[in-house]
């Protein structure tokens, strides 16, 4: 059979995930991303700060429903989450394979457990409140509870490093932020943007809120600093900011995060010698809380 | 300073003396003895590695007591040296400290509460006179809620293994704590009880214009045999603080005080491992509703913005009332505040003491000028101020706009802005209408919607149906702009747990 007469695949175009819907960059720019040999896989969006500043607005926008939406739902979402992508699982594993350079059976089980983070995580969503507020034996007549709520919007950057990070690491910060109720805008690894846009396909069919979590890929200098310096932007993982100077290196974002005293998560020590295989703590599930406490007098 | 007794309206006033008119109660002065403060030495040096050293500079702070702006004691400016020695002191001390065991550790700050008990009336005095807040309010709250602190955080020391950080949770190190002039005793004891019981060390530096409590504390560490170098007491104003937040072997950063300062200190530390809590500003809303009761909610706002001169943090500074009632809460609000005794801290009648300095009166002074400049109607009881010292009348403000800056920036003052709300929807806009969101009062007999309203509104600490309650087992800290961070209760322990 001639390579004529075969059948054309037909490729698929990636697309930023911005409230719900699958923009182009506002900048019509894209770049090409490549295999470890340099060959070409696709064109990613090239997102702007205005791509990132858009996000943050539909992030905003999606918290008010989200944080108010009962945890027992928020947990049936993110189980949903996991249903689509298994659903998917040889397209992810093929998609991360590529990104990572790693074998079909690896990548195959790293999907696996990108799947059963989901799991995890959707499983926490009505329990977090009991393991990080409590009722306080105040001495006097009061009754007082400490309850967690949300921090608002999170930005994150998406790991760069670490076994796993294109998919399961990416997985691993979202998914314990938005199980709280929080909304994200999270700037993707620039050299693995794939696996992670077409994550965006699945979040879109899983009943979860238009807004809730956002994906911008491109260049981490341009999308970070936005994210660090915006007056609307609560909290900042800066789990992939691996740069070691310039506007996206972690100190950089974190002062400028400190405009506004916005929550920061460091990144790691070592973010090269991560493995995003290693069972989750609930670190990440209690990063972006708030504690709030509540008096009222008992009496008669 | 004694007080002279309340006179009725028509009476005339004695000039020297100062009077607060009611037409109420009459009073007879009640003075506490400002010897009960012990001895209060000329100057200070700083508290470093167990002993009282001298400063590596020469420059020294003064101290005055704000009710008369007498001189009480000469204090060291803490030099950069001074610091790394005091830091230096307590990198040595943590070897040990951190090895101890947690059942030891205990047994220490238990010491260090029962012996604050035994001398508690000499602490509330020097806080009153240093400070210049009510010897009611130093007495029968900043000490008390001091030595709880101790008392709770004592028994957690051995129990750390059961706060939910895993097994064995590890100190952070040496800790640098800044703590503010409001509640000179209660922050430091806000910031050290925790520190120690989970096997940091400290090196603390008190507010520049109130150091003699802290300095008094260090006796007390050496009366409880607590080892060297675990306690530093480093005095000084804000430079002595930057070098200390910016020293390199601290592992932890704990601050109190106001916004801008706490912004810079998060700009400083970026790009380190140093962990950082931030307790700052706030300008919260305390919101009464037409089904409140009445004198209740009135009591409630004085409490909320009078008490410690309105020198709170999380003071309700805005009085949101819901329209239908704010003639009727106002008459009744107006009538209290006339009663307030304004006057000597150390008279046990006093309910609003002094300003606690020169600079915050005028910061006042200035804002409240702004607030009638901008439009906004000013009202304050009939109040004689004594004639030295650094003196406030309770004031409120009606006619605020939520663009005035009297609604929009803490004062840190007696001073009360009142707003007005139609629906529960409008209260929770306006009460979240700040980049702060320290705390939240809210007033009404209907349960469902003091739930509603506790859920809706960004604040971390809300009050419904009372105000400005603070306990050692309650978690405290702010939402947004007001920092990050909790202090008390099992969350107070993660801020110096390396978790």
């Amino acid at each position: 059979m001639s390579e004529l007469t075969a059948r054309l695949d037909v490729m698929k175009t990636y697309k930023l995930f911005v409230g719900g819907k699958f923009p182009r960059s506002e900048s019509g720019r894209v770049y090409e991303v490549t295999d470890s040999k340099g060959q070409w896989l696709a064109n990613a969006p090239l997102g702007t700060r205005k791509d990132t500043r858009d996000a943050v607005l539909a992030a905003r926008a999606a918290v008010k429903g989200w944080s108010g939406t009962t945890a027992y739902n928020r947990g049936q979402v993110l189980y949903r989450v996991a249903e689509m992508l298994q659903g998917r699982r040889e397209q992810f594993a093929a998609e991360v394979a590529t990104a990572e350079n790693i074998g079909g059976k690896k990548a195959l089980a790293l999907v696996d457990q990108a799947i059963d983070r989901w799991v995890w995580y959707a499983g926490w969503t009505d329990k977090v409140a009991q393991i990080a507020g409590g009722a306080n034996p105040v001495a006097g007549p009061f009754f007082n509870l400490s309850v967690p709520e949300p921090s608002g919007v999170i930005g994150i950057v998406a790991p760069q490093t670490g076994y796993g990070y294109s998919l399961l690491g990416l997985i691993s910060v979202i998914a314990p932020v938005i199980a709280t109720g929080n909304t994200v805008v999270v700037a993707l690894a620039a050299d693995a943007p794939l696996p992670a846009l077409s994550l965006g396909e699945v979040l879109a069919t899983s009943d979860l809120p238009g807004g809730v979590v956002n994906l911008i890929s491109g260049r981490t200098a341009d999308i970070a600093p936005t994210l660090a310096s915006h007056q609307d932007v609560n909290g900042l993982d800066l789990t992939g900011a691996i740069a070691a100077d310039g506007p996206g290196a972690a100190a950089a974002l974190e002062a400028s995060a400190a405009d506004t005293l916005r929550r920061v998560l460091r990144p790691a020590v070592d973010p090269s010698a991560l493995d995003w295989t290693v069972a989750p703590t609930t670190d990440r599930l209690l990063s972006f809380l708030e504690t709030k406490t509540v008096w009222h007098p008992m009496g008669i | 300073m004694a007080k002279t007794n309340k006179k009725a309206e028509e009476q005339p006033v004695q000039p020297v003396q100062p009077v607060r008119k009611t037409g109420l109660f009459e009073y007879a002065p009640a003075p506490e003895s400002p010897a009960a403060a012990g001895d209060i030495a000329t100057s200070y040096g700083h508290f470093i590695g167990g002993e009282f050293v001298d400063s590596s500079g020469s420059e020294a702070l003064k101290t005055v007591n704000p009710a008369t702006e007498q001189v009480l004691a000469e204090f060291a400016q803490g030099t950069e040296q001074d610091v790394d020695r005091a830091v230096a002191a307590a990198r040595k001390a943590f070897t040990d400290w951190s090895a101890l065991p947690g059942s030891e550790r205990a047994k220490y700050l238990f010491r260090i509460a029962r012996i604050m008990q035994e001398r508690s009336r000499e602490l509330a005095v020097l806080e009153s006179i240093d400070n210049g807040k009510p010897i009611r309010e130093s007495r029968d709250f900043d000490v008390p809620t001091a030595i709880s602190y101790f008392f709770y955080y004592a028994g957690w020391a051995d129990k750390l293994d059961y706060a939910g950080y895993g097994a064995n949770p590890r100190p952070l190190g040496v800790a640098g704590q800044v703590i503010p002039w409001n509640f000179p005793l209660m922050m430091l004891a806000w910031k050290i009880a925790p520190a120690l019981a989970t096997g940091n060390t400290v090196v603390l530096k008190p507010a520049e214009t109130t150091p003699l409590t802290a300095l008094r504390f260090a006796e007390i560490c050496r009366q409880a045999g607590l080892p060297k170098g675990v306690v530093n007491i480093v005095t000084g104003d804000g430079r002595t603080g930057a070098a200390l937040t910016a020293h390199p072997d601290v592992n932890k950063v704990a601050f109190t005080g106001s916004t801008p300062v706490g912004r810079s200190i998060a700009k400083q530390i970026a790009g380190t491992r140093k962990k950082l809590s931030l307790e700052l500003g706030g300008k919260a809303a305390n919101i009464v509703f037409d089904d409140a009761p009445i004198d209740q909610a009135v009591e409630g706002i004085v409490n909320g913005i009078f008490f410690n001169q309105g020198h709170v943090c999380c003071a309700g500074s805005r009085l949101l009332v819901q329209e239908s009632i704010q003639d009727e809460l106002l008459d009744a609000l107006k009538r209290r505040m006339g009663t307030l005794r304004l006057g000597d801290p150390l008279d046990k009648n006093t309910d609003i003491g002094a300003i606690n300095s020169a600079a915050q009166l005028a910061r006042i002074t200035e804002l409240t000028a702004i607030g009638e400049a901008e439009g906004a109607e000013r009202w304050a009881p009939e109040c004689e101020l004594p004639g030295a010292g650094y003196w406030f009348r309770p004031t409120l403000f009606t006619g605020v706009s939520q663009a005035h800056r009297i609604a929009r920036d803490e004062v840190f003052g007696p001073v009360l802005s009142v707003l007005t709300f139609r629906t529960p929807t409008e209260a929770v806009e306006k009460a979240n209408n700040t980049p702060f969101g320290l705390s939240a009062g809210v007033w009404t007999e209907k349960g469902s919607r003091i739930l509603w309203m506790a859920n809706q509104l960004k604040a971390g600490v809300v009050w419904a149906n009372t105000f400005n309650k603070f306990d050692p087992t309650s978690p405290f800290g702010g939402y947004k702009e007001s920092g990050y961070g909790r202090e008390g209760g099992r969350h107070g322990l993660e801020a110096y747990l390396d978790v």
